[in-house]
């Protein structure tokens, strides 16, 4: 169908925009390898080996990029509804400390219902944490921002600075281990499960090096689970309704408030499980300085993303690669700032191209007849 | 060729292609100097282009352009102010928080060594806002003074760079009947003291009033030209559609029913929490048309707000077939099989961003079988929008298009597609051909009538008098918040409808109230 051929040449174009600018970014972030009296093509081959030079390098450029895909997509899921979630760093915290307490708590439940118990409280926790602001904005008309941020500070104090130290049982910044029944399956103990160990691919994960769990296959699953709600359900249809033009929604009998709570609890839980997975699948406790400010990479995620589900994950990969290959350019002798900057630079030109797709389009109407 | 001293202007088959559309097919307009001409056309015929081209905004890709018999190339719009050419947009150029003489100098300021000269500044500004009878306050911040003040800022903006042909891209379409008036005056004025005038327009009641000449682009060509006074109305109309249209409203004698709608007592505040409906009780009745004059601003909004359920009610009654619906929100007055046309079709009507099947289900989105257990059928929704597109005739790029994208009177039309296509019992119609063609005019009016002639009530709210005139079976006249008259439509005429909306026949009802 021709309409779906013009959807496949925008889904392109915007990609095409994307990748122009991660291009762009690494020709620029040359200049400052240089400073570093590097070779920037060795530096880059580091970034892309470290990320994608071996089975493990891959496996584990997917286990980084799976907070970010999930904060990303706490992030884009408001954005469709004009709100601006600056809270998935708190809803992460509030949601990874909720599973790390059920993780270590709860000392004689099976399996099957502690971990998915884990899982639930942790997301339940988030939502709440982001449903709260929803909440002040469509009954109170407080702004989603400012209320965000402080949720944010509050759930630092909150978790980090009291709740560890509330629970802690050695000299670690972090909450007790959680039991083996709370985490996540890890990759590499595949081979050693009973049904999963027959897969086809269980062997080729059975390295320590490796990383993955879990969480990974729930972030794309959620990623799934929320386009199809964007785009295929009555509540995404509303939601996109009220972002789009909330007085418009309002004479089509929509209940702005409503969307907006429901959007906010949702991305709130979302970013919740970001948290719940980095407990029970990567640290097994909840432990200071894990956020690693993953709330705030993911508006850059949920923006490079174009704030579609599916965009996201690609965003979310793209983090996780620089991340991941970023270890190895330290390694080959490039300071971990000039990473931090070369990351910096291409969430930076994303932006950029943004802001010039909007000036394209202007040029295009003003050459349209009226 | 007609390159005679008394043509200030002589466009000659202008072409201008854009990706897919021939936007001037080989137009042809010639100006005389001192005239006041009319550019008439419906919603993408072109008009707007063209005039574009002739300010040095687009360059065209075919035809050459005569200014006082010389050829000319108009390569920017400076080329076209240089040569005396000024253009009053519809959408004005202003800086807000700027006086309006600072507006009207910036860019070719008088200067005392690096500063502004204030004063001699004003003083330019006041010189010619006397000599054509403008009425402006140099002093004034932007912010502060009306729409029609502004467009008169517009105006002396190009008259201060030295324009002699001034256009005007659809000027009255942002101003009240006064205002309209008033800039006629202007027009007038200009013309008297030498200067020729372009007039962008698709509402033939103006032409008529003001235009000495007319020239007709239907589709990217240009039609014909005409003197004013050779032609009536539905001439021109013919020329612009391409077939006969009915300007008068065919209707029969209506059949009143019984009540659908009573308002009692109503009272509503408006955004800045001062009351703009203050008391207001009127009653519709199956099968009738009640029109809603007035002069815009004087509680119809507040009023239709409050009926549809977008605004609060502060005390008094709404009744739709003697059941009470004060205060329900608007998806359950949509319910009650309430159709609502709103005022404002970019601001409420539409999702502009959403594309047309999208939009044709806003407000019944939630309902089958658009909808099953909240989910969406889009094929279910495809097929009903080619459906309705098809029959209510909305053009411009199929059922996948952005809303944003159609034009105007398309836009208006998807509208109607929607809000009659489900069988509404009472339909409220607020402005429903603000700034549409006239096709589509013809088309939205037949389309009320049939609803009113199926035994539906109509509350019509326009700020267009001979539509309210027209359409009405009767018709109230609101002034500042109340009911000042209800009128039969046979019984009455614009000049007495007229009389009672600036509130003069009440007398003390209308003016000693506040």
């Amino acid at each position: 169908m021709s309409n779906f051929s013009a959807k496949l040449k925008s889904v392109m174009t915007e990609l095409g925009l994307s990748l122009l600018s991660i291009i762009i970014a690494l020709l620029v972030g040359t200049l400052f390898i240089f400073l570093t009296n590097k070779s920037p093509l060795d530096a880059y081959s580091a970034l892309y080996i470290g990320a994608f030079g071996n089975f493990s390098a891959i496996a584990n450029t997917l286990w980084r990029s799976t907070p970010l895909i999930l904060t990303g997509l706490a992030v884009a899921l408001p954005y469709r509804a004009g709100l601006f979630n600056i809270g998935a760093e708190g809803q992460f915290l509030m949601g990874g400390f909720a599973a790390g307490v059920v993780g270590f708590y709860f000392t004689s439940l099976p399996g099957f219902i502690h971990l998915p118990f884990a899982i639930i409280a942790g997301m339940l926790v988030g939502g709440l944490w982001g449903g709260l602001p929803g909440f002040l904005k469509a009954k109170m008309d407080v702004h989603e921002v400012i209320a965000t941020i402080m949720l944010n500070h509050i759930a630092i104090a909150l978790t980090i600075n009291y709740g560890i130290n509330y629970f802690r049982d050695t000299g670690r910044p972090a909450t007790p281990k959680i039991m083996d029944t709370a985490a996540m399956l890890r990759f590499n103990q595949l081979a050693d499960h009973p049904i999963l160990g027959k897969l086809p691919l269980a062997e080729l994960f059975n390295h320590p090096a490796i990383r993955l769990h879990l969480n990974f296959v729930l972030a794309i699953i959620t990623a799934i689970v929320l386009w199809y709600l964007l785009f295929k359900t009555t509540l995404g249809y509303e939601i996109r309704a009220v972002g789009f033009n909330p007085d418009g929604a309002e004479y089509g009998g929509i209940n702005a408030g409503r969307s907006i709570i429901v959007v906010m609890f949702i991305s709130g839980a979302v970013a919740g499980l970001a948290g719940v997975g980095e407990v029970l699948g990567t640290h097994l406790s909840f432990m200071s300085g894990m956020d690693a400010g993953y709330g705030f990479t993911g508006i850059a995620v949920a923006l490079i993303g174009q704030t579609h589900p599916i965009g996201v994950i690609l965003g979310g990969l793209l983090f996780g690669a620089l991340a991941q290959g970023g270890l190895e350019m330290q390694f080959s002798g490039i300071p971990s700032e000039i990473v931090m900057i070369i990351q910096a630079l291409v969430i930076f030109f994303v932006a950029t191209l943004q802001v010039l797709k909007v000036y394209i389009g202007k040029k295009k109407a003003k050459g349209g007849v009226k | 060729m007609s390159r005679e001293d008394n043509y200030i202007l002589d466009m000659q088959n202008i072409t201008k292609v854009f990706p897919g559309v021939k936007a001037n097919d080989n137009v042809n307009l010639s100006i005389k100097k001192g005239e006041i001409h009319a550019l008439v056309g419906e919603n993408g015929a072109g008009k707007t282009t063209l005039m574009n081209i002739l300010y040095g905004l687009y360059t065209p890709d075919g035809g050459k352009i005569y200014f006082k018999g010389q050829p000319t190339k108009l390569k920017e719009p400076q080329s076209a102010i240089d040569l005396g050419i000024g253009m009053v947009h519809q959408h004005f150029m202003l800086v807000d928080t700027l006086t309006v003489a600072e507006n009207i100098v910036l860019g070719s300021e008088p200067r005392k060594g690096i500063m502004l000269d204030q004063k001699r500044a004003k003083k330019q500004v006041k010189d010619i806002s006397d000599k054509y009878g403008l009425f402006i306050d140099p002093d004034a911040k932007i912010i502060d003074i009306s729409v029609g003040m502004q467009q008169r800022v517009e105006i002396i903006k190009t008259l201060y760079r030295g324009a002699e042909l001034l256009i005007f891209d659809e000027p009255t379409a942002v101003l009240t009947p006064q205002e309209i008036d008033e800039l006629f005056e202007i027009f007038t004025s200009l013309k008297e003291q030498g200067k020729t005038i372009i007039f962008i327009t698709h509402k033939l009641k103006e032409v008529k009033t003001i235009s000495d000449r007319i020239t007709v682009l239907r589709a990217g060509k240009s039609i014909d030209t005409v003197a004013t006074a050779d032609v009536t109305k539905e001439d021109v109309a013919e020329l612009m559609v391409g077939r006969p249209v009915l300007l008068q409203v065919e209707k029969t004698e209506a059949k009143p029913g019984n009540e659908i709608l009573k308002i009692d007592n109503l009272e509503v505040s408006d955004n800045r929490n001062i009351q703009a409906v203050k008391g207001i009780s009127l009653s519709v009745k199956k099968g009738e048309i009640l029109g809603i004059a007035g002069v815009e601003g004087n509680g119809q909004s507040e009023l239709v707000e409050a009926i549809t359920g977008l605004r609060k009610i502060d005390s008094g009654q709404v009744l739709l077939r003697n059941e009470d619906i004060t205060n329900y929100n608007a998806r359950e007055i949509k319910r009650e099989k309430v159709a609502h046309i709103p005022e404002d079709r970019q601001k409420r009507g539409l999702i502009m961003d959403f594309d047309l099947k999208e939009n044709i289900i806003l407000g019944y989105h939630d309902l089958e079988p658009f909808s099953k257990h909240g989910v969406m059928n889009y094929e279910k929704i495809a097929e009903n929008t080619q459906e309705l597109v098809d029959k209510y005739d909305v053009r411009g790029g199929g059922i996948t298009a952005l809303a944003k994208n159609l034009s105007g009177g398309n836009q208006q039309k998807l509208i109607v597609a929607r809000e009659f296509s489900h069988d509404p019992e009472f339909l409220i119609a607020s402005q429903p051909t603000r700034g549409v063609d006239v096709g589509s005019i013809e088309f939205i009016h037949k389309q009320i009538v049939e609803r009113r002639d199926n035994g539906a009530g109509v509350l019509l709210v326009s700020a267009e008098l001979s539509e309210v005139l027209s359409l009405s079976d009767r018709i109230a006249v609101i002034y500042e918040g109340e009911i000042v008259d209800i009128v039969k439509a046979s019984e009455t005429d614009e000049k007495e409808l007229g009389a009672l909306m600036t509130g003069s026949r009440s007398g003390a009802g209308g003016e000693g109230n506040e």
